[in-house]
């Protein structure tokens, strides 16, 4: 049966309201960023003078670099960990320690960062690493497999678990039958795991801040140097060039989760 | 022996790499940040004594544990700056939680009443911010908060004020940024709770004659709790620890321990000092994440 819509104009105004103020300042800067005028509160006409100036800035391009490197990494790394981790979850007989290892997936997704970051760092330095582009893609790998093993968790949870079973008792060995029905399953909430993996870690600034070493700034780093010198129409453009490139991560994301979700999951996994 | 144990048995080695993972990076760690947080201040590679070295043989050993001590946590409990910066995290977490649920619950209520096909996009709607870069999103800010920013002069034009307001680097500033950046970690699980709830009920009530304001706080709010409690859980535990949001938009003059944190860490590079600020942080927050360990342990193993 479909449930009837009882929506009240207090319900409506709330929900225009909160999604106005939740879009309107992300727009606000996309608009901004095509300004013409280096006075970033006056309008100067269209321009894509500052996208120039982004592309002509070496430092902000390597950073840029830097960043795409690590998230790309980490995010494989981190998927690869993190599904493992909820199919012993979801799947596994109950194992020593596994409250102990629940416990560690969980508390990173709420742990205030810069907890994560320096205990992170005086690991590394503990163990004498070189930090750089290998201590932030762990540090980030460490963060964003929880987030991948919460979303691949509530999809396995999801499942329908007869369908392994029946693979079995037609001969499948449990590897196989794994290989052959499960992940084909779960394969849309591993991709979008990967995805949200990719965007927290290139979005990151205060973990890779401990745990990156001189001269291997990411992205965030730079941009949150020059944001506190104030506001400048470059980052406009850098910014809306992520907020682009995210945007993309997104469609791909939500076609993938389309895929995966016959019956409408309503709880998200967060 | 059923299918299902069979699975389960190898299932169980998928554990492993993880598993050693999260030890070696997320648990040992917090024994070098204990041990660090005992040590002292010192100008040398790395920035504190004593230093354990495993290879100089026991005495050595015995005298770097001896020179270990409590120092840095008296100094945090007598110094007002750090017991300052911890009850003013714990302020502005308390008064950010409540106004976010003030905010955030109308928002999932009314995402929960859509008809059901609009309620997929709306939920779309709500994540995608989440995804959006936390930095960009504070720096969005920063241009309409400034000084001849868009919301000065709209207010000016509406001659709401005769002149601009200072909003930038006040608590306004730093409020509005958090509760725009975890608006979205209180709407969704309220939102999952009041969706899943049967219609049927609040019908049921208003039948049996209470008016809607009652409806709503004797069944609806009650049966809502465990979204409450999920979204309370998932925005207090970070914002008190929160760096970047009071950091670009609220003043210097009062800090947050996060703020703290990373002062004596990247400004002052006193590792120990900072270091026992992460563990007292840590205690403090070691009911709420416990919580929130088992509330997010259930939801998520409700099917097995």
């Amino acid at each position: 049966m479909r449930k009837r819509s009882r929506l009240s104009h207090f319900n409506i105004a709330s929900l225009a309201l909160g999604l106005g103020f939740l879009y309107l300042p992300i727009l606000i800067l996309v608009i901004y960023s095509f300004n013409a005028s280096r006075l970033v509160t006056v309008w100067g006409g269209w321009s894509l003078r500052w996208y120039h100036e982004f592309f002509g800035d070496r430092a902000m391009i390597e950073a840029a670099w830097m960043s795409l490197k690590v998230a790309a990494s980490s995010a494989s790394i981190a998927t690869l960990l993190g599904t493992l981790a909820a199919v012993a979850l979801s799947r596994g007989e109950r194992f020593g320690g596994r409250t102990l290892f629940s416990g560690m997936l969980y508390a990173p997704l709420v742990m205030p960062e810069v907890i994560t970051g320096l205990s992170l760092l005086l690991l590394f330095v503990a163990l004498n690493a070189e930090r750089g582009f290998w201590t932030v893609t762990i540090a980030h790998t460490t963060l964003t497999m929880c987030f991948v093993a919460v979303v691949v968790q509530s999809r396995l949870g999801s499942l329908d678990r007869s369908l392994e079973e029946a693979a079995m008792d037609l001969g499948c060995d449990p590897v196989r039958a794994f290989v052959a029905v499960t992940l084909p399953l779960i394969a849309p909430a591993i991709i979008a795991g990967w995805m949200l993996a990719f965007t927290l870690s290139l979005d990151d600034l205060v973990i890779a801040s401990f745990t990156t070493g001189p001269g291997s700034a990411t992205l965030p780093i730079r941009i949150y140097s020059e944001v506190r010198l104030g506001v400048k129409p470059e980052i406009n453009a850098i910014c809306t060039l992520v907020i682009g490139l995210i945007a993309i991560v997104i469609v791909i994301a939500s076609l993938a989760s389309k895929l995966s979700s016959a019956q409408g999951e309503s709880a998200a996994p967060l | 022996m059923s299918a299902r144990r069979i699975f389960a048995r190898p299932a169980r080695f998928a554990a492993i790499a993880p598993y050693v993972w999260m030890v070696l990076l997320f648990l040992v760690p917090f024994a070098f940040v204990l041990k660090i947080s005992l040590s002292q201040t010192a100008i040398a590679q790395p920035p504190y004594e004593p230093v354990f070295d495993l290879t100089a043989g026991r005495a050595s050993l015995e005298a770097a544990f001896a020179a270990l001590s409590i120092d840095n946590f008296k100094l945090l409990v007598s110094d007002d700056l750090y017991v300052y910066a911890y009850v003013r995290s714990l302020t502005v977490a308390v008064t950010a939680t409540a106004l976010l649920l003030l905010i955030g619950y109308p928002i999932a209520y009314g995402m929960a009443r859509l008809p059901t096909r609009w309620q997929a996009v709306a939920m779309v709607l709500v994540i995608v911010p989440f995804w959006t870069s936390f930095l960009i999103r504070i720096y969005a800010w920063i241009n309409i908060l400034q000084h001849d920013g868009l919301l000065n002069r709209i207010l000016l034009a509406l001659h709401l004020v005769s002149q601009p307001v200072v909003w930038l680097s006040t608590d306004s500033a730093m409020y509005i940024g958090i509760v725009y950046s975890y608006l979205p970690f209180m709407i969704l699980p309220l939102y999952a709770t009041l969706a899943k709830m049967e219609p049927a009920l609040e019908e049921a009530a208003s039948d049996l004659g209470a008016p809607p304001r009652q409806v709503f706080w004797l069944v609806t709010f009650p049966l809502s709790l465990p979204g409450v409690g999920a979204g309370v859980l998932l925005c207090f535990i970070p914002i008190v620890g929160e760096f970047v949001i009071p950091d670009l938009l609220a003043g210097s003059n009062s800090l947050m321990i996060g703020q703290t944190l990373w002062l004596e860490f990247f400004t002052n590079k006193d590792w120990p000092v900072a270091s026992a600020a992460a563990i007292v942080l840590l205690v403090v927050l070691l009911v709420p994440l416990l919580l929130y360990e088992r509330l997010q342990r259930r939801q998520l193993e409700q099917g097995r």
